[in-house]
């Protein structure tokens, strides 16, 4: 085998697994945060014991989240040391910058938090919820300037064969960011609202449960934060492809299954995609839809995948530079389907108290159980998305990913490692994902004890 | 001083922070089986390092990204060069992490065990690694025109390296011991200060062989010009004092000799290294300098911005949660936060 596949099969699952925990970290950090304000600002105890409650399953997930997230910044010297050397200039940056703002603020907050209780005072400690909170979404925030850099290069020249960074400021101010960024973001107030209404649900279907105003109120906060998420996250997700059809053409392209450039452009709905002869064998389409969702307007170009092929022989050289179109096209649908549902779902949720037969559906409320696992779905498929359809190029125009793998490192080498990474981090994910499922189907502390 | 000299500079502080500050860590985790005889103790234990041990981890994280943003072609030589004492390392560094959260999440004696050895062998692991690798960079090793080392994992597991991870694994024990002996509640620091006594002895015979070898095995201590000879005769000097007061039972000066060990210890290998920072043995042109290894002037100068403004408010808060959780932890099964 090739240590070049190996290493991007490691890279694939290591960054799955990690983003299996980022985006609630993101999320219910903030949903803490504010429990623990309402608790600070009105003494009501009840936001006491919610806060502990959530904070518990937060902490679960935070620890998991911040192991695989070494192993991430480790592979990019041990695995792929090309693109280190190639792109360290500007990468390395915004990866010190993280680790000095974000990574030192949440975990120095976080073991303030924990133990903090009974030594700071309450407001104080409110400050440690939310340095913690905002450490959280800095880190997003700093990985997503490097991330954006990957998909879209600003600020550079290529000096001596690598890349060297000419403008900070563009970096960090990358037309790419703001929505990446803010998809990211915004993602994670779902995750949140959808972990803390599944569970919300869990106990609210209970026939001995005592604590139903507490988890009638969770699940209030939980369905804005849902709604809000999954709204946010889809205008935000339309306005970056919009953006990504005059930056990325060759990714809308994959992500559409569109062979040949049209005017209007159709919305393929499914596809039966042959990328042997680059075509399309079947599918169904919306008419004019793609022009629709690109420009807001029924006619305008869209450039097909064979055409864009021909353009990136005439400016890179001779080699492919299709990416995988069957993987990226089903995960832009398994995304969106996950987004729209999950907007649906919300939308109920929040309605639900004026709605007579939605409130006392137990139907809807099982549902939400279930509904848990749409955030993961939709996350997961977003990345295989945006790093998929980034194929042949690590950095977008500068560097392919072959070029960028650690010349040094063996296949055997990295089988033993992704062999190991997958079974180690995937049983780390399975037990954190089982403590939080016991944390948050047990009962909450009662306030005196949870002082 | 150019640029490049301060981020050497840089690097170095954010490593002897990481030793000083993961030392202990690493040492009270090799300890927790040892000193703490039963569930209340082991978690009194955990809990003298609760609050920081993610914040001092953080230190690592930090030196890592450091590296990358100034020296990229270090980066991408040592960790691509160290790829399996990584892996072994991450393993370890990955369990550790998970364990403090999860041990307490369930009441089970087994599940507990489970944790805590998973936080010894967490612990002693990377504390070993580091040791190894530290070693090698003092040796040096194989690296090509290509600054590619394919050696492969036996040749780093060379005596010499092996009795530098004993080394580094001795003195964090000790530093353990005595940070133990002033954070943890009287039964378990009395024996932690017994322990430390003991380990010292240990950590002093293996650090006489190792300095004597690393005369006669690397340059770091006879380099012309600058080298590190004065920091080593510093850390000696701390290493006896440090005993000393191990004997008479001066915890709180104990605790402080010994982190001066590690910051004089740190500052000998790099202090040694300069102006390389990754030595080749095959032609020591083909070394890894500060000039031959760094990034662009511009994006040396846009860091020492971010990290003159950013390092000393880490300090600072840092500083202040050493102070909040100043106050030893007591073995009352009530006010333990599991």
């Amino acid at each position: 085998m090739d240590p070049l596949i190996l290493s991007r099969w490691q890279f694939a699952i290591t960054t799955i697994y990690h983003f299996f925990l980022v985006p609630l970290t993101l999320g219910l950090s903030i949903l803490v945060a504010i429990f623990e304000s309402r608790y600070v600002a009105t003494g009501d105890e009840a936001y006491l014991r919610l806060t502990k409650f959530w904070g518990r399953i937060f902490l679960i997930n935070f620890a998991a989240g911040v192991v695989t997230g070494i192993v991430q910044e480790f592979h990019f010297g041990m695995n792929w040391s090309g693109y280190a050397r190639f792109m360290g200039d500007i990468f390395g940056a915004p990866l010190a910058i993280e680790a000095l703002l974000a990574f030192y603020l949440e975990s120095t907050f976080i073991g303030l938090w924990v133990f903090g209780w009974d030594k700071l005072p309450k407001k104080v400690h409110l400050a440690a919820a939310w340095l913690v909170a905002i450490g959280s979404n800095i880190s997003a925030l700093w990985i997503l300037i490097a991330n954006s850099f990957m998909q879209n290069p600003v600020g550079y020249a290529i000096e001596n064969g690598r890349a060297v960074m000419t403008s900070f400021l563009a970096l960090i101010t990358n037309p790419n960011l703001p929505y990446q960024f803010f998809h990211v973001f915004a993602a994670g107030l779902c995750t949140a609202g959808f972990m803390v209404l599944g569970f919300s649900a869990w106990h609210l279907l209970r026939k001995q449960e005592t604590d139903i105003e507490l988890f009638r109120k969770a699940f209030r906060w939980a369905a804005v934060f849902a709604l809000v998420g999954a709204l946010a996250v889809g205008l935000v997700g339309d306005a970056h492809g919009k953006f990504l059809g005059k930056t990325q053409p060759m990714k809308i392209a994959a992500a559409e299954a569109l062979w040949s450039t049209q005017d209007p452009a159709d919305f393929v709905l499914v596809a039966s995609i042959d990328e042997e002869n680059a075509e399309n064998k079947f599918e169904v389409t919306i008419p004019s839809a793609l022009s629709f969702l690109l420009y807001n307007r029924f006619t305008g170009p869209v450039e097909g995948l064979n055409d864009l092929q021909e353009d990136a022989v005439q400016m890179y050289g001779p080699g492919n530079y299709i990416p995988p179109v069957t993987i990226s096209f089903w995960s832009f649908r398994i995304m969106v389907g996950a987004g729209l549902l999950m907007l649906l779902l919300a939308l109920l949720a929040l309605i639900k108290p004026r709605i007579k037969f939605l409130d006392r559906s137990r139907l809807f409320m099982k549902l939400l159980l279930p509904a848990m696992v749409l955030p993961y779905i939709a996350s997961t498929f977003g990345w295989i998305l945006t790093e998929s359809a980034r194929q042949p190029w690590i950095v977008y125009g500068l560097q392919k990913v072959q070029d960028a793998v650690s010349p040094n490192v063996t296949a055997g080498t990295v089988l033993f490692s992704l062999i190991l990474f997958t079974i180690l981090l995937g049983g780390l994910i399975g037990v954190t994902g089982w403590l939080m499922f016991k944390s948050g189907t047990s009962q909450p502390q009662p306030a005196r004890t949870a002082e | 001083m150019s640029l490049n000299t301060v981020w050497f500079i840089l690097v170095t502080i954010l490593f002897i922070g990481f030793f000083f500050l993961e030392g202990f860590d690493y040492g009270v985790g090799i300890l927790l089986p040892i000193l703490g005889k039963n569930d209340v103790e082991r978690r009194t234990i955990i809990n003298a390092i609760g609050p920081v041990w993610d914040g001092n981890e953080v230190w690592m994280v930090t030196a890592g990204g450091a590296l990358f943003a100034s020296f990229p072609n270090v980066y991408a030589t040592l960790f691509s060069g160290f790829y399996l004492a990584l892996v072994l390392m991450l393993v370890a560094l990955i369990t550790r992490g998970v364990s403090f959260e999860f041990r307490g999440k369930r009441p089970d004696k087994s599940w507990r065990s489970l944790w805590d050895w998973a936080i010894f062998t967490g612990s002693l692991l990377p504390a070993l690694l580091w040791g190894v690798a530290v070693a090698n960079l003092m040796r040096g090793f194989a690296i090509d025109q290509q600054m590619n080392y394919y050696g492969g994992l036996l040749p780093l597991l060379n005596p010499y390296a092996l009795l530098g991870g004993l080394v580094f694994v001795a003195l964090f024990t000790m530093h353990g011991a005595n940070f133990l002996a002033r954070k943890v509640s009287n039964s378990i620091a009395e024996r932690a200060k017994k322990l430390a006594f003991s380990v010292w002895i240990a950590a002093t015979a293996l650090t006489v062989v190792f300095v004597v070898w690393t005369f006669f095995a690397t340059d770091i201590l006879t380099k012309p010009g600058l080298n590190g000879l004065i920091p080593a005769i510093l850390a000696a000097l701390a290493l006896l004092t440090n005993g000393w007061l191990i004997r008479s039972g001066k915890s709180g000066w104990a605790f402080i000799t010994g982190s001066l060990v590690i910051v004089f210890a740190t500052l000998m290998v790099f202090v040694g290294l300069y102006p390389r920072i990754l030595i080749s043995t095959l032609e020591p042109s083909w070394s890894l300098t500060i000039v031959n290894a760094a990034s662009s002037p511009y994006t040396l100068k846009v860091m020492s911005i971010v990290a003159a403004i950013f390092v000393p408010i880490v300090l600072i808060y840092q500083g202040w949660t050493y102070w909040v959780f100043r106050k030893r932890v007591e073995s009352n099964p009530e006010k333990l936060t599991y």
